[in-house]
């Protein structure tokens, strides 16, 4: 029992990059536990995903049930992911901490009697599984150790860089799936449609806050400048709490971290647990009439200026 | 209908807490101590059920002897009555959800609401952690469609519909929002977008004083109350370096396509 299990994440059947980032984490793991790293896919009508898997891996698992068509559930997730990690002697279950990652993977914990770290940042060493992760919004870094046999973790996708495929192409098994007795039904999902890139793929971020003033300049300032620079939008917690954006826009502690190689604070204070969401940008340019702003200690470029002459003189010269 | 709802103190996210100087404690001494904010959507959904459907409001929490202020703040914004689970360990998600797991077995509730996280350790972990080891159905992230400028919010409609044993929870995910039915028992975490939580207000605080709070000895639990994830040690994140303030557009453009090249 020393392998590693990666579960994979699926969007409209293929492999999310986010998996990715959490095999680079599970190599890593597999280097320090001897093992090699097998991947689990979940779904119905897996095979094409389930062969880009395999040339990720030594190994790769299906789990295939009709129910699995509608969506993801976490009690029959879970179910799975724990009989899977059984089959592929795991030590080591890992799984992006996405919010699919979030949901499923400290109920496999309950499941496999494994302690769960949560959205890990790295090891700490080159030898043990010890890892580190934030706490208190990011204002600590715990390093932590899991102490039971079987160790899950979820794995921050920004802290990782999405690993390459390998020569070899590993096997692929199809698992026999017991669900038992389920008492969740998947009853729909409902898209926000957005031509943009996504926020947590986006090469530029740009995220508005309370300095914006009203819902409308959403449309009328940010967006004509993230047309132009290809970008995805972002915005504070006051601002998705006041009902001005969707709530999946979200960058924070408690909403989406990012990690795009330029983020564009505009009309943003920078409290604590939006700066916890961003951080790890590349470049970090603040715009804000307040020279007392926190997030200028945490940007490269600070404009202390009206967002409101600012935003289109630089959309019309960028 | 039964609803138990947690609540955990922690302390007050607006303060830095401070980290020992061998970096093997973190110290919160004089800091203020507050209800988890999550914590407080979940108590402010769960009285909304309650009152939408009828029945008993449970508020539970695990800590030391000091977690009693936070459920007398669950009991003054309209709990009926508490629990407070006292151990002076500092325990992990897991061994909090094994202690919840017996507090369960003894009250049976139909709907178990807890926040997504909490604010001090940010594990994101206990609600299902709790509903893997009782087998129940969960939805975690709850928030709901409407939107906290809605009507119905305005109306204090709960945003998890309970009907024919069922409660249907819209649920924030990667890209969207995502509706789950369980089947009661249920176990449902909360996100921010759910509702805002009530004040307390004075008569609530003086009926609250007289509310029980039943005290029950973690150790007393038969449960191995030692931490699966062992902290070992804390540091502060590593600061970006101090940045500079530009002066204008075309400063700005010029440092970003000559100096840090991104654009």
């Amino acid at each position: 029992m020393t392998n590693v299990l990666v579960v994979t994440e699926l969007q409209d059947g293929a492999v999310k990059k986010a998996t990715l980032t959490s095999l680079t984490f599970a190599r890593e793991a597999a280097k320090r536990t001897g093992g090699n790293v097998q991947a689990l896919v979940i779904g119905s009508g897996v095979s094409a995903a389930a062969e880009e898997m395999s040339k990720y891996v030594a190994a790769v698992h299906t789990a295939e049930h009709e129910s699995f068509a509608a969506g993801p559930v976490a009690e029959a997730y879970a179910k799975v992911i724990a009989q899977a990690a059984t089959a592929a002697g795991a030590a080591v279950v890992c799984m992006a901490a996405t919010f699919h990652g979030k949901d499923v993977l400290p109920r496999v914990g309950a499941l496999l009697n494994a302690g769960v770290a949560s959205d890990v940042l790295g090891f700490v060493d080159d030898s043990s599984l010890t890892v580190t992760r934030e706490m208190l919004a990011g204002n600590v870094i715990a390093t932590v150790e899991v102490a039971t046999d079987i160790k899950c973790f979820t794995t921050r996708p920004t802290e990782f860089e999405a690993a390459q495929a390998l020569d070899a192409v590993g096997a692929v098994n199809a698992l026999t799936v017991e669900l038992g007795e389920l008492r969740t039904r998947y009853v729909k999902f409902d898209a926000v449609v957005s031509e943009r890139p996504a926020l947590s793929d986006a090469r530029v971020v740009i995220s508005g806050g309370r300095g914006l003033k009203e819902a409308e300049n959403f449309p009328n300032l940010v967006e004509p400048m993230a047309d132009k620079l290809n970008a995805a939008i972002g915005a504070s917690r006051a601002v998705v709490d006041a009902g001005w954006v969707p709530n999946d826009m979200q960058v924070g502690q408690t909403g989406k971290v990012v990690a795009p190689e330029l983020y564009f604070a505009v009309g943003i204070s920078g409290a604590i647990q939006h700066v916890a969401g961003m951080k790890s940008s590349k470049v970090i340019v603040a715009i804000n009439k307040d020279p007392e702003a926190p997030i200028f200690q945490v940007a490269d470029y600070g404009l202390v200026q009206d967002l409101f002459k600012v935003m289109p003189e630089l959309t019309e010269k960028i | 209908m039964k609803i138990l709802v947690t609540v955990k103190r922690v302390t007050d996210y607006e303060q830095r807490v401070k980290i020992a100087a061998d970096g093997t404690a973190l110290i919160t001494e004089g800091m203020n101590f507050l209800a988890n904010p999550f914590d407080e959507i979940a108590i402010e959904e769960a009285l909304r059920l309650a009152k939408a459907h009828g029945g008993e409001v449970v508020v539970v929490s695990v800590g030391n002897k000091d977690a009693t202020h936070q459920i007398r703040q669950g009991l003054a914004m309209g709990g009926n009555r508490g629990i407070l689970v006292t151990t002076d360990a500092n325990l992990d998600p897991d061994a909090v959800a094994r202690v919840l797991v017996k507090v369960v077995e003894e009250e049976k509730p139909d709907v178990i609401l807890m926040g997504k996280q909490a604010t001090d350790n940010d594990a994101n972990q206990c609600g299902q952690l709790l509903a893997g080891y009782l087998g129940w159905p969960q939805a975690t992230f709850a928030s709901k469609l409407a939107g906290l400028e809605s009507p119905e919010e305005k109306a204090q409609k709960p945003g998890v519909i309970i009907a024919d044993g069922k409660a249907e929870v819209v649920r924030e995910v990667d890209g969207g929002l995502e509706t789950l039915e369980l089947t009661l028992p249920a176990l449902i975490t909360t996100d921010l977008r759910l509702n805002h939580p009530r004040y307390t207000s004075l008569p609530g605080i003086m009926k609250a004083k007289k509310k029980e709070i039943k005290e029950i000895a973690a150790d007393s639990l038969g449960v191995d109350l030692a931490p699966k994830v062992r902290e070992i040690s804390y540091a502060e994140p590593k600061a970006r370096s101090a940045g500079m303030t530009v002066e204008s557009v075309d400063e700005l453009l010029e440092k970003l396509r000559n100096e840090a090249k991104v654009l």
